[in-house]
């Protein structure tokens, strides 16, 4: 029944869902040469406004927005395989290198408030689904209730205000690198850096993880609260197991399941919340940098980063998958 | 308004009677719940600021007044001017453009609902009904859909075709539709087997009609809960849209642009120009919530023991 990694089951399941991821990312990319196309004619996107008539039949021609539409969309994907959107039209260089850039300051932001939500969220569930119509539940439901109300961009700025310039106990901006040094091999610099980072990651990553803490919490304790009223729950109190194991051992073993499919799916909202509160407080991301190109509608910039961004979030739900198809016996692989 | 929406799962041919009976049921165990009928309340007044913004704003949301820069809450300019929420860096008057900012606001949300609401509800009945290739058609496209975080979709849409109302609501409603037909399709799938939809069948009623006359009415009812959720995630994409510049132009005040604008006056601690609307984004999205929360119960007493 228990496949692991290294069972043939386990390969065949790897497989399917990388599949279907190849899948997304077709469906990414002709949505993104659709879009390029409603515009009506892209060259007019990749030149000045004050470019002449000879310039941009030289871009369309440079751009191959001649040719007929399938071979554009098969160069469109041929060059996309190798990473190249061509040349950001402000930095004049690889959009893709840009991107890459800014790639780690998002991953630990992104990181760091997926870890907050599900470390947040757990307990705070658990806790509610125990005292179920208490003070202390009724506390823990409304918080989540507005947590899904409150824009995360403006719980940034609210924080900035009384954390950053009314108490002055947590900086306003910077960012200090974690993941950069760490692919540059310098171990030391990454491990010394690391109390910084999360120093300055604190107002960002819970700006960003608010909404999925509230979310997470509430269905946590829902899920919960099913698993608690079960048979099985009952057996184990009437065998005299501490209270404490029931709970954690019986009952969050159970109910966490729903919890991780749902969390998959959580990560899409955090990832649109990391783009707009990497604004708010300057974080050197590709948040920013989406937001720079979109300014100066540098498109090549806005379509790295939008496939870049939607690669990790595929990688990272792939992960989310494995995890749960190896912590759920019950899965059908 | 969203007491009305409670008549929708009446079957067509039930007398008036009872449905005025189903209305009383609603409107007492909203005032027993309290929170939602504070929350009707509210969105009560969000709609009043929309549809009557430019008679009650006490001024030009645009008039720009170099001399009454960054103008503190409750404080008077010239000419009788009375700052209720203060003014912005360019000395435009909060409160008025708070009231202007409701209407895109709501405008936005109910609109994409319906434009999400409309594809999903045709997508999950045709699924549904039909089952089969086009059930396996329509379901896939919508996982792929939710395989991917459509703020990011939407951002390069809104970047490549510009901002513009009509642009932002296609968008947001395009990125609805999926929730809409997977209900939709649940539901049509158990319908399809019942009597008086066969009995419909029997009587040769054209297929068109035994879709949208006999099923489509019946399930209605989880659809306006759905809705008011919905409602609530579009209002905060948009305003995070409206954030980063994409909204709509810039000579149209919204809540979340003017959080933008707020931004250069930050390190001032000029607190009421992002307080102020990013309250108005709060109380509107949570009263949305709340009457959803209200709604499911209300629908459907047994899911409440699970909170």
């Amino acid at each position: 029944m228990f496949s692991r990694i290294g069972q043939p089951r386990m390969w065949t399941f790897i497989i399917r869902r990388l599949i279907q991821s190849v899948i997304v990312i077709i469906g990414v990319t002709l949505i993104t040469f659709t879009a390029l196309q409603m515009s009506g004619d892209p060259t007019y996107l990749y030149v000045s406004e004050r470019a002449t008539e000879a310039e941009i039949q030289r871009t369309r021609e440079a751009l191959g927005f001649d040719k007929p539409l399938p071979e554009q969309y098969l160069n469109f994907l041929g060059n996309l395989v190798q990473g190249d959107f061509g040349n950001s039209l402000s930095y004049k260089r690889p959009a893709i290198e840009s991107v890459m850039e800014a790639l780690p300051a998002t991953l630990e932001l992104t990181l760091f408030a997926m870890f907050l939500a599900i470390v947040v969220a757990i307990p705070l569930g658990v806790v509610a689904s125990l005292n179920r119509g208490s003070a202390v539940d009724g506390s823990i439901m409304t918080m989540g209730m507005l947590g899904q109300s409150i824009p995360s961009f403006w719980l940034g700025i609210m924080m900035i205000m009384f954390f950053g310039l009314q108490l002055r106990i947590l900086p306003i901006s910077g960012h200090v690198p974690f993941i950069m040094p760490l692919i540059q091999g310098d171990f030391l610099r990454a491990f010394t850096n690391l109390p910084q980072t999360l120093y300055y990651l604190i107002m960002p990553g819970f700006a960003v993880a608010f909404y999925s803490i509230s979310r997470n919490a509430r269905l946590v304790r829902s899920s919960m609260l099913e698993v608690l009223g079960q048979d099985f729950v009952r057996t184990a109190r009437s065998k005299g197991i501490s209270e404490r194991a029931v709970v954690i051992r019986h009952a969050l073993r159970n109910a966490w399941l729903p919890v991780v499919t749902m969390i998959g799916l959580e990560f899409g909202f955090l990832i649109g919340g990391v783009v707009v509160v990497e604004m708010v407080f300057s974080w050197p991301g590709i948040g920013r940098l989406v937001f720079n190109a979109i300014n100066q509608r540098d498109i090549p910039v806005v379509q790295a980063a939008v496939v870049t961004l939607a690669l990790v979030f595929i990688a990272l739900n792939l992960i989310v998958d494995l995890v749960y198809a190896k912590i759920d016996p019950r899965v059908k692989l | 308004m969203t007491v009305e929406t409670t008549q929708a799962p009446q079957i067509v041919s039930r007398p008036l009677s009872h449905r005025r009976r189903e209305f009383r049921r609603a409107v007492r165990s909203m005032v027993q719940a309290k929170w939602p009928l504070l929350a009707a309340l509210i969105l009560f007044c969000v709609a009043l600021a929309a549809l009557f913004g430019p008679w009650i704003s006490p001024l030009d949301p645009n008039r720009q007044d170099i001399m009454v820069r960054l103008a503190d809450p409750l404080s008077e300019g010239r000419r009788n001017a009375f700052f209720l929420l203060g003014t912005d860096g360019l000395g435009r008057d909060v409160f008025s453009r708070l009231l202007y900012g409701a209407r895109i606001s709501l405008t936005v949300g109910i609109c994409a609902i319906m434009v999400g609401g409309t594809i999903g509800v045709i997508a999950g009945l045709l699924a549904g009904y039909f089952g089969g290739w086009i059930d396996d058609i329509i379901m896939r496209l919508g996982d792929i859909q939710l395989a991917f975080p459509f703020i990011l979709l939407a951002i390069m849409f809104l970047v490549i075709l510009g901002p513009g109302v009509v642009n932002i609501i296609i968008v947001l409603g395009v990125g609805q539709w999926v929730t809409y037909a997977r209900i939709v399709r649940a539901q049509t799938l158990s319908l399809r087997e019942k009597e008086y939809v066969e009995a419909a069948r029997a009587l040769g009623d054209p297929t068109p009609l035994i879709i949208f006359r006999t099923i489509l009415p019946n399930i209605i009812a989880p659809l306006t809960v759905i809705a008011s959720f919905n409602v609530a995630s579009v209002i905060l994409s948009e305003a995070s849209l409206s954030f980063l510049g994409l909204g709509v132009p810039p000579d149209v005040p919204t809540w979340g642009a003017m959080l933008a604008d707020s931004r250069d006056q930050l390190m001032a601690n000029k607190w009421w120009l992002a307080f102020f609307p990013g309250m108005a984004i709060v109380l509107t999205v949570l009263s949305f919530n709340i009457l959803g929360d209200w709604l499911r119960d209300f629908l459907d007493p047994r899911l409440k023991t699970m909170g």
